[in-house]
């Protein structure tokens, strides 16, 4: 019975001493008798700090540079040679991360999620080719964007779309940057980051289906100049808001346009408008009646928007992992795949109740439902504008860039036989 | 229509296109400002809480650089240096030898050192390691759970969005300040002087 009792008095003393040193230890820890020391454990530090605002330093100068190229030197060389810099540091040394077409979501998601972080470095990538754009035109697009660098260097033999293909195919950013937004504002994904095409050639470290998407938009920009930056990117759409409003922009002709046509087939965006000299008042019953008719149609538009977005929140929010889960177990299916099984069980072990998880999913759904309708409406909404658009009549006399879809790259500058001393500007 | 009258228009209409611009640029920065003001972190860096951590083996799939990012650490301060390692054998191994059928590790990259009798120090090749946490299930089930996933910052790419974390079914990445950026459960940094 002593020895029993002293026993179980050894056993506390040493449960109490290990416990004392590290808590839920089995074994404790050895002493050495030979005088073995222990290594340590090896933490590798992350980049420095100072590194991730060398990054924001190196965005503002090449911004700089390339809008002093397009604005000031007119030289489509220096602007394609810091192109390739950015495409080298953006791209291939910085492996396409922090870049600013993905920052958009981060900034959704620091608006709607509290608890997240935001990084400065993201904010300032978001903003500065923004406010750049608002002075200088998209020069971002031209000198800066590795993922527009890259596509620009396979415009080999590009073709003018006609002019229907270029403004449905236009629509598509919109769609990608509001789900995106979507996607972001309910903490599901970052899609944009996700089928960016071209990180995976920067990582040299695709998987096969990210290669092939790369592969094709790469094989498509030999005939279609830069497919991606003109009818998919989502921050082309921000750009384009800004570049309409910017305060310097691009010009084709150093001083006064003499109508020579020379620059007319120099764009491989299409984003040269042409002159259109017959003045051609419209009369005003048929100007009349049109506007009734816009002001009727833009906002039925964006009704029917509305109501077919929120038509899809079902099948939106499905792509949330939350949502997924939820539904999994409200199903209770016998054959299901072992990633599903997976995930069962890691939320079985969370201790989490199942009451817990159909109320974060309901929660979910029920964002997903506002959030699609304003996509729904926000679409509706764009397709009215681009058809008032396209039904506006514009008088224009000299061959000039459309402020919103010209990525400023400096190609037509070089087509234009005006020499910058002749006539001195008076815009 | 006389000169006077079309530098007026063009006047309003500069004036209009500087009202809308400098109103895009109040609006642009304010949301800039929003979010910085709403929360806002230095830098961080992606991380995964052992505690939370299932090791289901995705950390070694997921990942957007081959072999992933996410290795094996081992906290030496928690470990008991067994000998029948939880961590280093498969379980029902008979002799606990470093023959290959024994090593629960598919990639071989734990070594094991004999110290002094019983104790063995184990130790993991990081270049070998892929990241699958086999060990760390199996530490975690009869060891102390010295064996940890972590991930290695000198490896990670610090994506916008970690490819693990979307496809992580306990919810175990997360973003961290980079000035701290290990979440080792059950170790004290102050003390280990890390």
């Amino acid at each position: 019975m002593k020895r029993l009792f002293i026993n179980m008095l050894v056993f506390l003393l040493l449960f109490l001493q290990t416990g004392a040193l590290v808590a839920q230890q089995r074994f404790p820890k050895p002493e050495f008798e030979n005088g073995h020391t222990q290594p340590p454990t090896l933490t590798p530090e992350p980049r420095l700090l100072f590194l991730e605002y060398l990054d924001v330093f190196v965005l503002v100068t090449a911004l700089l540079v390339t809008s002093w190229f397009v604005l000031k030197k007119r030289s489509r060389k220096g602007v394609f040679w810091t192109s390739l810099f950015s495409l080298a540091y953006f791209g291939f040394y910085r492996e396409g991360c922090v870049c600013s077409v993905g920052s958009i979501q981060n900034i959704t998601l620091a608006l709607f999620e509290p608890g997240y972080k935001i990084p400065l470095t993201a904010i300032a990538f978001f903003l500065i080719p923004l406010i750049f754009a608002l002075f200088t035109g998209r020069t971002f697009c031209a000198g800066v964007c590795p993922l527009g660098a890259i596509q620009d260097l396979v415009i080999f033999k590009p073709t003018p779309l006609k002019p229907w293909i270029n403004k449905m195919l236009g629509l598509v950013p919109y769609l990608y940057l509001g789900l995106g937004i979507l996607y972001a504002a309910t903490a599901t994904d970052f899609i944009i980051c996700r089928y960016d095409p071209f990180v995976g050639f920067f990582r040299l470290d695709a998987t096969f289906m990210m290669f092939s998407i790369g592969v094709i938009f790469l094989l498509a920009g030999v005939f279609i100049a830069r497919p991606y930056c003109r009818f998919f990117c989502p921050y082309g759409v921000l750009l384009n808001w800004m570049s309409r409003f910017s305060k310097n922009h691009l010009t084709i002709t150093p001083s006064n346009c003499i109508q020579c046509r020379l620059c007319e087939d120099s764009c491989p965006f299409d984003a040269i408008e042409k002159p259109v000299t017959v003045k051609i008042r419209e009369n005003r019953d048929k100007a009349v009646r049109r506007m009734i008719l816009t002001f009727v149609f833009i906002p039925l538009l964006v009704l029917i928007g509305a109501w077919a977005g929120s038509r899809f929140h079902e099948n939106l929010s499905m792509v949330n992992p939350t949502v997924r889960l939820a539904n999994h177990i409200f199903e209770n299916k016998e054959n299901i795949s072992a990633e599903t099984e997976v995930e069962i069980t890691a939320f079985k072990s969370s201790g989490k109740t199942t009451e817990m998880l159909y109320q974060e999913a309901a929660a979910l759904v029920n964002r997903f439902y506002w959030g699609s309708m304003i996509l729904g409406a926000f679409l509706g909404l764009v397709i009215g504008l681009t058809l008032l658009g396209l039904s506006r009549f514009y008088h224009r006399t000299d061959f000039v860039p459309n402020k919103g879809t010209c990525l400023s790259c400096a190609r037509c500058v070089d087509y234009c036989p005006v020499d910058r001393e002749v006539v001195p500007s008076n815009d | 229509m006389s000169n006077a009258e079309e530098n007026n228009l063009k006047s309003r209409r500069e004036f209009i296109k500087n009202g809308i611009r400098y109103s895009l640029v109040i609006g642009v920065a304010g949301l800039g400002g929003i979010t910085a003001f709403r929360s806002t972190a230095g830098e961080t860096v992606w991380q995964l809480d052992p505690s939370k951590c299932v090791q289901c083996g995705r950390c070694a799939t997921n990942c957007v650089v081959t072999p992933s990012a996410v290795k094996c650490f081992h906290v030496y301060n928690m470990c008991g240096y067994c000998d029948l390692c939880g961590g280093y054998f498969r379980p029902g191994t008979k002799n606990l030898t470093t023959a290959a059928e024994n090593q629960l590790c598919p990639t071989a990259a734990i070594e094991r050192r004999f110290i002094e009798e019983p104790f063995f120090e184990y130790h993991i090749i990081e270049e070998l390691c892929i990241g699958c946490g086999k060990c760390v299930k199996g530490c975690g089930a009869f060891g102390n759970g010295s064996l940890q996933l972590q991930v290695n910052h000198d490896l990670c790419v610090n994506c916008n969005e970690c490819a693990i974390a979307r496809h992580c079914p306990a919810d175990a990445f997360s973003r961290v300040p980079a000035s701290d950026p290990y979440l080792f459960k059950g170790f004290d940094k102050k003390r280990m002087g890390v």
